[in-house]
């Protein structure tokens, strides 16, 4: 199923190419590694289409990786880190994308589609209410008949 | 000429398919003359797309390279079963089977259709013949797969490495299966739509293809899922990639659709939404499966991204599924709702299934298009990647699995909360005393993974309730109990271990995604290593020569808790003929938990070992089995209803004797 990142990580990463993350890229530092672990995991691959830097073993993936644990042991917050990165290669970057006026669609779509939903809900019922669709339909009342005239099963 | 015959055969399909496209959907009310013609075309259709079908198979096994797309896509050396799975690892291959699978369901309805009436019977097999004549003239016309080579090659190109796998042979065709037979609803939402009628008998008519496309929709996702965990060599299995994404919304939609007809087939409710998310859930397939190929979406399922090919097929979805929402829009007033009932009731719970689920479908959607549309737009470049989703996804979900093992427990109409509620307060407190006791003893990593195993255990063991109370267990002798858990209807264990299987699912996910643990080390041959009280002792190192590949490989000693030892080879493949590198992890499986080494990159003079034990993750895909096998039940329970809308008989004569 995931195909394409098998692919393009197979077609990037040439024979001898570094893998995922490395022992000689891993900080001394277990606090700070753990927080370049974090940001790695929401930081996209950019040839690798889909997958965190953290997951890809193309070249690139690696840069980056050292590249946000240089900016990490210079004493950049996490947010520093992703901005640094945001101004170097653009938004597509993140894959958790920001929430602004671009994204606001994005962002608003489902609890905007839960409510609709709901507020349908409400209306409909509301609806149902006021036209009396209490009302048997022909089927309903020979049925009703029918169990009259049955009496109570057993 | 086999070949030829095949051709010949894929063309006169679509010219039956044509015409009984036209006849079914203009002539409809001609009654069972014309009904017979059709079912009689509806399985021709079928016998000569198979015959198509098999030319191409006859090609591909004999290595018939005068055939294009066998020189393009294969080889003699290639063991049997890649030749076979080569045909449709390719756009114009891929394009027959799913044809294939499009005249299979047309006959089968044909076939066990008999007892419909006669218009309606019309009315769907003229629909599916209109999808046959659309996918099969694009095929011909654009795409065909029958062409020759004036001068064939001696040798085939091959098909790539990575889909010269077990994989390729049976994730497509369990998707097509599932994609394709919700086309079945659709045609059966297009004759209520046109016909005006729509009744119960509808709804049990499409509930059971309903059921067995999503069985088969869900094997698919689940073998995929699988597929990707052990061949990517990281160990990841879901990664809401656009091409993921696109065989999950129809998965959620027809799994609202599985419930939503469940309220119209008892209690003759829902109708318009019932038919509006017939054509969703096609509308999705073929959203899926043409998006993909269009080269929108950039991938190697992309077999194909010829940018006039993707125009068609655009147009061509545009105006089946914008004829259907029109068609929709014009005939869905119509339809006369029924079936009243309070908001607490069965048809209650229902109906909040669907939301939640409508909902998780238009988030997806959204998200999965939301770039393309951007960029379209305005040009700026986002991304939508798994954490976006696993935020939006995992909200929706949160409630729907608060309320689910509510569901099953209401009564129709009217229920009573509270009864239920307390029905479930045994099973409430054991999914809370079991949370609080694997998160003291596992640790809290993130702060959301108890309330996850929460909702995990609460759904699982919810959804046992109504078996366990029905049978009385504990409270009469067993044997007694295990006689009422036999004699228990179908349906009520198809409900039960579908929920159940949901239930794992979300257990493994949680679990992995709580307590995986990973150690990324270097090694040489006699060291070892430790990770969550296994010992990975690196004993040897080799270079191999397969087939077709050469390998680095490393042998491992695995020490489990236990004591118990396994020995585990991880490799890194070179293959010769492309230049092409792979990973074969090893993996050992402890339970339902797996061991996941990958052999590195060299690194001075050592070597990189990356192992993660993953806690549980076998659930994952065990709860997606046990939900198809629930589907299965399902549809056993229904046999005679596969059929025909049959009243049920009046059970035996009573006393005859």
């Amino acid at each position: 199923m995931k195909l394409r990142v098998l692919m393009l990580c197979v077609l990037l990463s040439l024979p001898g190419a570094a893998m995922a993350l490395s022992p000689n890229e891993i900080l001394p530092d277990a606090a700070l590694e753990q927080r370049a672990r974090d940001i790695s995991a929401g930081l996209r691959c950019l040839v690798c289409q889909n997958q965190s830097i953290d997951d890809s073993d193309a070249d690139l993936a690696r840069d980056l990786r050292v590249l946000v644990r240089e900016r990490l042991v210079a004493g950049d917050s996490n947010a520093e880190v992703e901005q640094f990165l945001v101004d170097r290669y653009g938004e597509y970057v993140l894959l958790n994308p920001r929430l602004g006026l671009h994204t606001i669609l994005l962002w608003a779509a489902a609890p905007v589609l839960l409510l609709t939903g709901l507020a349908a809900l409400l209306l409909a019922r509301r609806k149902n209410h006021s036209t009396g669709a209490a009302e048997l339909t022909p089927e309903e009342a020979s049925a009703l008949a029918e169990l009259d005239r049955d009496g109570p099963r057993a | 000429m086999s070949i030829e015959l095949g051709h010949f055969s894929l063309i006169l399909a679509f010219a039956i398919a044509a015409v009984s496209a036209l006849g079914g959907l203009v002539l409809w009310q001609r009654g069972d003359r014309l009904a017979m013609v059709l079912r009689q075309a509806s399985v021709l259709q079928f016998v000569l797309v198979a015959v198509a079908f098999l030319a191409l198979v006859q090609a591909f096994v004999v290595s018939d390279f005068s055939l294009a797309l066998a020189a393009n896509n294969s080889h003699s050396l290639k063991p049997l079963i890649f030749k076979i799975s080569g045909v449709w690892g390719n756009h114009e291959g891929s394009m027959v089977l799913w044809i294939l699978i499009l005249v299979l369901f047309g006959a089968l309805v044909a076939a066990f259709g008999r007892r419909l009436p006669s218009d309606l019977s019309n009315l769907v097999l003229g629909t599916q013949s209109l999808l046959t004549a659309a996918f099969a003239g694009f095929t011909l016309f654009t795409s065909n797969p029958f062409e020759r080579l004036t001068q064939p090659p001696l040798e085939g190109a091959d098909l790539n490495p990575v889909l010269q796998d077990i994989g390729l042979a049976i994730h497509p065709p369990l998707l097509y299966a599932g994609y394709v037979g919700f086309s079945i609803c659709f045609s059966f939402a297009i004759a209520a739509l046109v016909s005006g009628r729509i009744d119960q008998a509808w709804a049990r008519w499409v509930r059971p293809w309903t059921m067995l496309s999503w069985i088969f929709l869900t094997l698919g996702i689940a073998m995929g899922s699988y597929w990707a965990y052990y061949e990517l060599g990281w160990g990841g299995w879901w990664f809401w990639d656009p091409v993921e994404n696109a065989s999950f919304m129809p998965w959620l939609a027809g799994t609202a659709l599985l419930h939503s007809a469940l309220v119209m087939e008892k209690r003759n409710a829902l109708k318009i939404w019932t038919v509006f998310l017939s054509i969703i859930t096609f509308s999705l397939s073929l959203l899926g499966t043409f998006l993909v190929r269009s080269g929108i979406l950039t991938s190697v399922h992309t077999f194909a991204s010829d940018p006039t090919r993707g125009l068609v097929i655009l147009s061509m979805l545009a105006i089946l599924i914008g004829g259907a929402f029109l068609l929709f829009a014009l005939r869905s007033s119509s339809l006369r709702q029924g079936g009243l009932f309070a908001p607490i009731s069965r048809e209650g719970a229902l109906i909040l299934n669907n939301l939640f689920l409508a909902t998780a479908v238009g988030a997806v959607l959204v998200g999965t298009l939301y770039p393309l549309v951007l960029d379209a737009l305005t040009g700026t470049t986002i991304s939508v990647g798994a954490p976006f989703f696993n935020l939006t996804f995992g909200a929706l979900m949160a409630p729907l699995l608060l309320v689910l093992p509510f569901g099953p427990l209401l009564p129709w109409k009217r229920a009573d909360l509270v009864a239920a509620g307390q029905r479930l307060i045994g099973m409430a407190a054991l999914a809370i005393f079991l949370t609080i006791l694997i998160s003291a003893l596992g640790g809290v990593s993130i702060s959301l993974a108890p309330l996850g195993l929460l909702l995990g255990f609460w759904v699982t063991f919810g959804a046992l309730a109504e078996v366990i109370e029905r049978a009385r267990i504990g409270r009469i002798p067993a044997r007694e109990s295990l006689r009422r858990l036999i004699g228990l209807p179908r349906s009520i264990w198809s409900t039960a271990l579908g929920h159940l299987g949901l239930g794992l699912t979300v257990l493994g996910v949680v679990s992995v995604s709580a307590w995986e643990t990973e150690i990324v080390t270097t090694l040489n041959p006699g060291e070892s290593t430790e990770l969550s009280g296994y010992i990975i002792a690196f004993d040897s190192f080799d270079q191999v020569a397969g087939p077709n590949y050469v390998a680095d490989t490393g042998r491992f000693t695995v020490t489990a808790p236990g004591g118990r030892t396994a020995q585990l080879d991880a490799e890194r493949r070179t293959y010769v003929a492309s230049g092409m590198p792979t990973t074969e992890a090893a993996i050992q499986s402890y339970g339902l938990s797996q061991l996941y080494l990958q052999l590195g990159e060299p690194l001075d003079d050592t070597h990189v070992i990356r192992v993660w034990h993953k806690p549980y993750i076998l659930l994952i895909w065990l709860g997606a089995l046990v939900m198809a096998g629930a589907g299965v039940l399902s549809l056993t329970d229904r046999r005679l209803r596969v059929g025909a809308p049959q009243p049920s008989r009046k059970a035996v004569p009573k006393a005859a004797e």
